[in-house]
């Protein structure tokens, strides 16, 4: 609010920011991607233990006794690409209805009971991820009953058909609210010209007619069909023995039915140059160029992340920031990422300017951009943005939550435990002629979307 | 911290936190090691070896508070400035060095204070602590870089305040609220004034608070005290000493009337704030008043099975949200604020009402031991959390000392709020959520389209099933 209003030099995306923007996807790929651009050959990782509970559920344990606490993250494949067409903003809701009833209890009595042990719950979903979140004291007398109460919620949910009005009402505000905010009128356009028919094109809240579609029975499907063990993952980091970890797991997840995975999504077809423009009543424009680019596995992902780096992730030294906030003035952020998705997640270039400037701007973005992708780094960039990712490798794992992060990350995709321990020596393995061949093999500047939101 | 939103403030808070349950485990708390230069910078240092990294901040007793009329905003400026160039850095250099070291850094300033941090691998803490102490005497302020940074500046005002409705009805709320002191003036400053604002201004601005005895360093990680006081003294001794000149500054008188005030832009949703000034940790009658204020704080807002939630959300659903804001570390007074959009089918005028009924059902009866053990186990709980965080350990310490109090008493935070009783709840509550005391401001939606009618209700049709 106001009287505590801080300003920073450059705008820190908080983690609620980074989950209205983007879904919590982006909140857990920003962190991965630090992390990614920040491993270390000498200093590995955190001692990673997976298995499997017997409904399919994947376990992975970090062991972590300093503070007296335990950090846990349940992930479902069942966020919003699930969503039917039609209805979107199921995934979401039905996730936050989870500990709006469960067991015959009520929201203020799961709230209380959570409370009043120190717990706190949280939890979001954005296009891949369903996340369902507890911290807790490891004192076993406020351990035991905050996981207990939590396996009510994500196995006994009531779904309430007083509460679902309720929160669909609330979601409605905040969706009417969104239209008076330009920073939400062109990320939620953006999407939509990115993937067009594809799942990833609706935004993870829905609308307000997809809203008005669901019913208390849709809430109930989508539930049974996705929150079923081998659609799990479970992350624990904390102040807990291997042996306590496994009664924990098989706490909070072993009663869940097996299930059936998730099917595959369908593969994302690429666009062809769209510009939009929408006319907003504001004195800046937003603006949002990109594509749909990488998946996790992707073998240009190295390449493509370093070389962002250079272009637009690294803060304030980065060429976008630097020829158009350090040069000209133009914008207060100015950045690019890559968000690396269970199906092609997006290249994306971001930036806000004064109406009048606009054209400026953007002349000087696609510049910078086209000149990125014909020439690539220097060398002396290549090797400042190497000391970057490989120095600050440990601050990413600094502390149980930004374990927790990472580690659902490797696990929710599935990527080899080993994935910390060498991610340094991959990013030093990347070379100039890496970096330009794969931003023009991969970000086609005739494919690029643009959208700009703002007045004239 | 500060700049933490209204709803999250129980959760999120570094400050709330205690040692849950009565007989919760205390864990293994480091010590804080203290000392001040010749020159006067105080530097204080806590060990936490988790993991090898540090957090190096740098504060300076200056914020938007210290600013005269016609340079609102000046403080902030200036933060900006801090990257440009030095006698011995070009611009941006600073952070081109902190980066290619492996560090994340960044700035804030506040109505109360200056500040900067970076994080980095252990090793690297002489790099940062060389840099700031450059920075802190040397500072070039050059005419060319000025004239572009300004433009930023009036980019991000647009981007925070301008372009955002609500923004703009808490600024105004701001300025209602308080009438004489600085208070009421936003921290990123006017839009005229940043317009007509002269390098010249920097630097008197510079000139004056910044010096070693107007700041404080703060280091806290995987580091030796004897070995980081070693280094301040290294990098920071030989910068001169200076006497400091702060304002003083003026008081507001005390309110004596409820004020209003009633924002009509092109929004979609109406927005209410609240606010009624309240004693903080520097200012107030008795020192246990923020305790019960915090924990009054956490009775209405401080999560699901809070009153705010539980009454005006689900309950009566006269709210699509509703929290509380409380922020006693400050140099002078502050506020206890609500704000709070109303649920489809309420006014504003509804919405006002609940809230201050629930403000008079505090002082008519106290609250119960339920409520009282709940907000308690949580601020415990929540002081074990933060040790999780170097940064937030770090902040903590910071703040406290660049306000003038002893980061002990940061430390004693869980013990005050364990003491709070029913009975001081109550008396806060009266002493201060008071008619003569409150300010109002709302936002009055126009339409976005000024050619279109107003928009139609967002609940309407179909309800499902």
């Amino acid at each position: 609010m106001a009287s505590n209003y801080v300003d920073f030099r450059q705008l820190p995306l908080s983690l609620r920011e980074r989950v209205r923007g983007e879904g919590i996807l982006s909140t857990l790929l920003a962190l991965w991607l630090a992390m990614l651009l920040f491993a270390s050959p000498a200093e590995a990782g955190p001692r990673i233990e997976h298995w499997t509970l017997a409904n399919g559920t994947r376990v992975y344990f970090v062991e972590a006794h300093d503070i007296p606490m335990v950090q846990l993250r349940l992930v479902f494949d069942s966020a919003a690409s699930r969503d039917p067409v039609g209805k979107s903003g199921l995934a979401l809701m039905t996730n936050r209805l989870l500990h709006e009833g469960a067991g015959g209890l009520d929201a203020g009595e799961i709230a209380r009971r959570f409370e009043r042990l120190g717990a706190e719950y949280g939890q979001d979903a954005g296009r891949d991820m369903a996340v369902v979140e507890l911290r807790s004291l490891s004192e076993a007398r406020l351990l035991q009953p905050a996981l207990e109460l939590l396996a009510l919620i994500v196995r006994q949910p009531d779904f309430p058909a007083g509460a679902f009005e309720r929160e669909r009402a609330r979601s409605l505000i905040a969706l009417q609210r969104d239209l008076a905010n330009p920073a939400a009128v062109v990320q939620k356009t953006f999407y939509r010209e990115l993937y067009g028919s594809h799942p990833y094109a609706a935004d993870p809240p829905g609308d307000p007619d997809s809203l008005k579609a669901l019913t208390r029975d849709d809430l109930v499907a989508h539930y049974r069909r996705y929150y079923v063990g081998r659609n799990a993952v479970l992350v624990i980091v904390g102040d807990l023995t291997r042996r306590q970890a496994n009664r924990m797991a098989n706490t909070v997840a072993g009663d869940l039915p097996a299930g059936e995975i998730a099917a595959p999504l369908p593969k994302v077809t690429n666009g062809k140059g769209i510009k939009r423009a929408i006319a907003f009543p504001a004195k800046q424009t937003h603006v949002r160029i990109g594509m749909p680019v990488l998946v996790r596995n992707d073998p240009d992902l190295f390449p493509l992340y370093v070389g962002n780096y250079i272009l637009g992730g690294g803060g304030l030294v980065s060429r976008l920031a630097d020829e158009v906030r350090e040069k000209r003035g133009y914008a207060y952020s100015v950045y690019s990422y890559f968000q690396p998705m269970r199906e092609a997640g997006p290249f994306v270039l971001g930036l806000q300017t004064k109406n009048t400037q606009k054209a400026d701007a953007l002349k000087v973005v696609r510049r910078v951009l086209d000149e990125f992708i014909a020439k690539g780094p220097t060398a002396k960039e290549l090797e400042d943005a190497k000391k970057h990712l490989v120095g600050g490798y440990p601050l990413k794992l600094a502390g149980n939550r930004k374990i927790a992060d990472q580690v659902a990350y490797i696990a929710f995709y599935e990527l080899p435990l080993d994935w910390l321990d060498t991610f340094t020596a991959r990013v030093e393995t990347v070379t100039v002629e890496q970096i330009r061949d794969a931003f023009q093999r991969r970000v086609r500047l005739n494919e690029l979307v643009t959208v700009t939101v703002g007045g004239r | 911290m500060h700049e933490i939103p209204v709803r999250r403030l129980v959760i999120a808070t570094g400050l709330l936190l205690l040692t849950a349950c009565a007989t919760g485990t205390p864990g293994r708390s480091s010590a804080v090691h203290e000392t001040t230069l010749a020159n006067g910078l105080r530097v204080i240092v806590k060990e936490d070896h988790r993991a090898p990294v540090v957090v190096s901040e740098v504060w300076y007793r200056v914020g938007s508070i210290d600013e005269p009329e016609g340079i609102t905003g000046v403080s902030h400026v200036l933060e900006h400035m801090m990257f440009k160039g030095t006698k011995r850095l070009k611009p941006n250099e600073f952070s081109r060095i902190i980066a290619a070291n492996g560090g994340t850094e960044n700035a804030f300033t506040s109505h109360n204070y200056t500040g900067y941090f970076q994080m980095l691998e252990r090793s690297r803490l002489p790099v940062a602590l060389e840099l700031e102490a450059e920075r802190m005497h040397n500072l070039r302020l050059d005419p060319v870089e000025y004239r572009k940074e300004i433009r930023v500046v009036m980019e991000e005002r647009r981007l925070r305040i301008e372009d955002r409705p609500e923004q703009q009805v808490d600024e105004r709320f701001m300025a209602t609220a308080y009438r004489v002191s600085p208070y009421r003036h936003p921290v990123i400053g006017l839009m005229r004034d940043l317009e007509n604002m002269k390098v010249e201004d920097l630097r008197r601005w510079y000139d004056r608070f910044y010096s070693p005895s107007n700041a404080t360093l703060v280091v806290v990680g995987d580091v030796d005290p004897q070995e980081v006081f070693a280094l301040a003294r290294k990098y920071f001794g030989p910068i001169p000493a200076r006497a400091n000149n702060h304002p003083v500054l003026p008081a507001e008188p005390p309110q004596t009337e409820s004020r209003r005030v009633r924002l009509k832009l092109p929004a979609e949703v109406p927005y209410l704030v609240m606010g009624y000034h309240a004693p903080s940790h520097t200012a107030h009658r008795e020192s246990w008043e923020p305790y019960a204020l915090y924990v009054l704080a956490g009775i209405l807002d401080g999560g699901n099975s809070a009153r705010f939630p539980t009454d005006l959300v689900r309950g009566r659903r006269i709210a699509a949200s509703a929290g509380v804001g409380y922020f006693p570390v400050s140099r002078g007074t502050t506020l206890f604020m609500a704000e709070a959009h109303p649920a489809q089918g309420h006014t504003i005028e509804d919405l006002e009402r609940a809230i201050r009924d629930q403000f008079e059902r505090l002082k008519r009866e106290p609250v119960g031991a339920d409520e009282l053990a709940r907000v308690k186990a949580q601020v415990a709980a929540a002081d074990v959390y933060a040790r999780d965080s170097i940064y937030m350990q770090a902040r903590k310490l910071a703040s406290y000392a660049t306000i003038g109090l002893d980061w002990r008493q940061a430390d004693a935070f869980v013990r005050h709020i364990q003491a709070v009783t029913p009975e001081q709840v109550q008396t806060v509550a009266r002493r201060y959520l008071i008619d003569s005391n409150l300010t109002v401001a709302v936002l009055d939606p126009l339409p976005m389209d000024p050619g279109k009618k107003k928009r139609r209700p967002a609940m309407e049709g179909r309800h499902g099933q």
